[in-house]
């Protein structure tokens, strides 16, 4: 199984490779309090470019600046973008002010994608935590729309509280479909929550997998994806089986601005999506 | 292999090549004296080098001193490197406009007109840190245009050592003190004074190196012009001022992450970034966004970082790297052992500058030393 997994046009950027491209605001939804997400199409031809499930864009906010921000819509819908946002910094507020109609700058697609075509007949465990379903949802729906290639489907999500959850009615729609498994948990909830309380991995020993067939995808704070990669081993995954997707602050998106370095590995370039296995030895420090 | 005759150049023909470059449309530049350090920048005349000048160097520690001779390369390196031509500390990457209806238009904002230069007075190590940009900027997936356009214009011109600095150990890194063809050049030369004479040793490293060279009213070298001038070169790498053994440096480090010594050494780091900035090879940048006061103009600079700083790494939630310990172990790292992973190649050449610029007087061979005598974890030792 690869773990440098190649996008569908990795080269299509090289040239003026730091030029933004204009896109246009089409949509706009609230997933929550900090959390909103946007659909953009191209504002000139020719910039839609093909991407895989777990790539990222940058995203610039006119004259603020720059941000990496994994695309969360479906690979298969071809001619928009979308992207999951949560509203940490000044220019993901300035994102945030965007209305339909309102026109950004768009670098990419970059980096490494989760194996998810490679993996026909395999059953696929995807652990999220908070905003981390967003760079997991192009995979999810991906597997969604070829549902027959593999096998079972679960789908484990965490978030602080009820409110705090994205894709929350996706979350129940999927629940709906044959042989996929959705859990859902929560570190606190009232009285009207009727999923599961405690940290995400609290749900992986009664998912409905087979560790000998699976395939796991996870995305969240690096502390949960750690503790996560423990309960999968103690179920039987190996880390080779394991894929993670890190984050670091990024300026250049191509691997020579130095800053997303992770040991060996520019996130930009190299990941964002790693085979865990390959990363195990860094992943295991503290400040890396 | 350059099979070319060397030739020899009195000193005082010297300036003849100063004229040949200029003839040939080259903005000749090289080391000069200014503010009590060696710098690089415009050279009209032989008088502008640093002539009679060496520069004392140890850990915290630089002073130009005057030689007992009138040598023209007789310091070791200043503060600054090559990279300041090529790799810009801060360069406009992006023009943005906005129009009246909200559209944008994105422009490259990189107009500056590449420079023709020829870098007089690459010392071997340096030859070796621009080989070693090269692969940082052109090397792997996306070529940097920045960089690439002002680096095919260089005309490059190595001098080899004659004489060692406190803080030098390029004879541990392999990447000097001599200029050889392991490391692209156009012209190489060698300094040499004797009692009575004082001629330069010079061979082509190119053949635009090769019709440089037959402008100038050089004759062939003698044997013992050729001898005396190899016994320079032998002098400096006998006398160099530090040595790091570099044996399985790569695993040393990256097994050791938790070593006690880099707790040590954070005791003493200020943190404050000042040998990623003289360092040769350091390639890091950040960007800034500014706009016009009508806010409809905008544009995306980019300018050296360093990995010192806690901006680096900041994430919503604050530093990747919150303690002087976990930066100064990305860097050195990064340096000796990562490099190779990304590069295929050590991320240091053995210049010094880091020691010498480190207000403290951090010393990399001695913290490697110290890391190598608990080695926490021995691993076998790989390529």
């Amino acid at each position: 199984m690869s773990s440098v997994l190649h996008p569908p046009d990795a080269s299509a950027l090289q040239a003026g490779s730091m030029l933004p491209e204009p896109w246009v605001v089409v949509s706009r939804l609230e997933e929550n309090a900090d959390t909103f997400t946007i659909e953009l199409r191209p504002a000139e031809e020719g910039t839609l470019r093909p991407f895989a499930p777990g790539q990222f864009n940058m995203l610039y906010a006119f004259g603020t600046g720059e941000s990496a921000i994994s695309i969360s819509g479906s690979p298969e819908n071809s001619d928009t973008r979308v992207h999951t946002i949560r509203r940490v910094g000044t220019v993901t507020s300035a994102l945030d002010r965007l209305a339909p109609g309102d026109t950004i700058g768009l670098r990419g697609p970059f980096g490494s994608a989760w194996p998810i075509e490679e993996l026909p007949g395999r059953d696929l465990v995807f652990v999220a935590g908070g905003i981390g379903l967003a760079p997991l949802r192009p995979a999810i729906l991906h597997a969604l729309a070829h549902r027959k290639d593999y096998g079972r489907i679960v789908i484990l999500a965490g978030a602080r509280s009820p409110e705090d959850l994205i894709f929350h009615d996706e979350l129940l729609e999927w629940k709906e479909e044959p042989d996929v498994e959705v859990k859902l948990t929560v570190d606190r909830a009232g009285i009207d929550w009727y999923h599961h309380v405690g940290v995400v991995t609290t749900l992986i020993p009664q998912a409905d997998f087979d560790p000998a067939n699976a395939v796991a995808m996870v995305c969240g704070p690096e502390i949960m994806m750690r503790f996560t990669a423990v309960e999968l081993n103690k179920n039987g995954l190996p880390d080779s089986r394991l894929f993670v997707t890190l984050e670091r602050n990024m300026k250049c998106a191509v691997g020579i601005c130095g800053h997303c370095q992770f040991g060996p590995e520019f996130i930009c370039r190299d990941g964002p999506v790693f085979r865990y296995d390959h990363i195990h030895h860094w992943f295991s420090q503290r400040e890396v | 292999m350059t099979t070319d005759p060397p030739v020899l150049l009195p000193r005082e023909q010297f300036g003849s090549l100063l004229e040949a470059l200029a003839r040939r449309g080259y903005r000749v530049v090289g080391p000069t004296v200014r503010d009590g350090t060696i710098v690089y920048d415009d050279l009209t005349k032989v008088e502008d080098l640093p002539i009679g000048w060496k520069d004392e160097q140890e850990g915290g520690h630089y002073r130009l001193k005057r030689r007992e001779d009138e040598a023209l390369f007789g310091y070791v390196v200043g503060p600054e490197s090559w990279k300041k031509y090529l790799h810009p500390q801060r360069l406009r990457l992006v023009k943005a406009e906005r129009d009246t209806s909200g559209h944008m238009t994105f422009t490259d904002g990189d107009e500056e007109e590449p420079v023709r230069y020829a870098f007089l007075g690459m010392k071997s190590c340096e030859l070796n840190a621009m080989m070693i940009q090269d692969k940082v900027f052109l090397g792997s997936g996306t070529a940097d245009s920045h960089y690439e356009r002002r680096r095919k214009n260089i005309f490059s011109i190595g001098v080899s050592c004659g004489e060692a600095g406190g803080t030098c150990f390029c004879v541990s890194m392999g990447t000097g003190p001599e200029v050889t063809d392991q490391t692209p050049h156009d012209l190489a030369v060698t300094e040499v004074i004797e009692d009575t004479s004082h001629y330069f040793v010079l061979t082509a490293g190119s053949d635009e190196g090769r019709e440089v060279l037959n402008e100038l009213p050089a004759t062939p070298a003698g044997p013992e012009h050729v001898s005396a001038a190899k016994q320079r070169v032998e002098h400096a790498a006998s006398t160099m001022g530090r040595r790091m053994d570099t044996g399985g440096v790569r695993e040393l480090l990256r097994e050791n992450l938790e070593h006690p010594q880099w707790e040590d050494v954070a005791q003493r780091c200020l943190t404050c970034a000042n040998c990623t900035m003289v360092c040769p090879t350091c390639f890091c940048t950040t960007v800034e966004d500014v706009t016009d006061l009508t806010g409809d103009n905008a544009e995306r600079w980019r300018s050296w970082d360093s990995c010192f700083t806690l901006d680096f790494t900041w994430m919503h939630g604050g530093s990747a790297r919150q303690s002087a310990k976990s930066r100064y172990r990305q860097w050195l790292t990064h340096k000796l052992s990562t490099w190779h992973d990304q590069f295929q190649s050590s991320g240091c050449v053995g210049c010094g500058r880091c020691i010498t610029w480190c207000p403290v007087g951090i010393d990399l061979t001695q913290e490697v030393a110290a890391i190598r005598e608990k080695d926490n974890h021995p691993a076998p030792t790989t390529s």
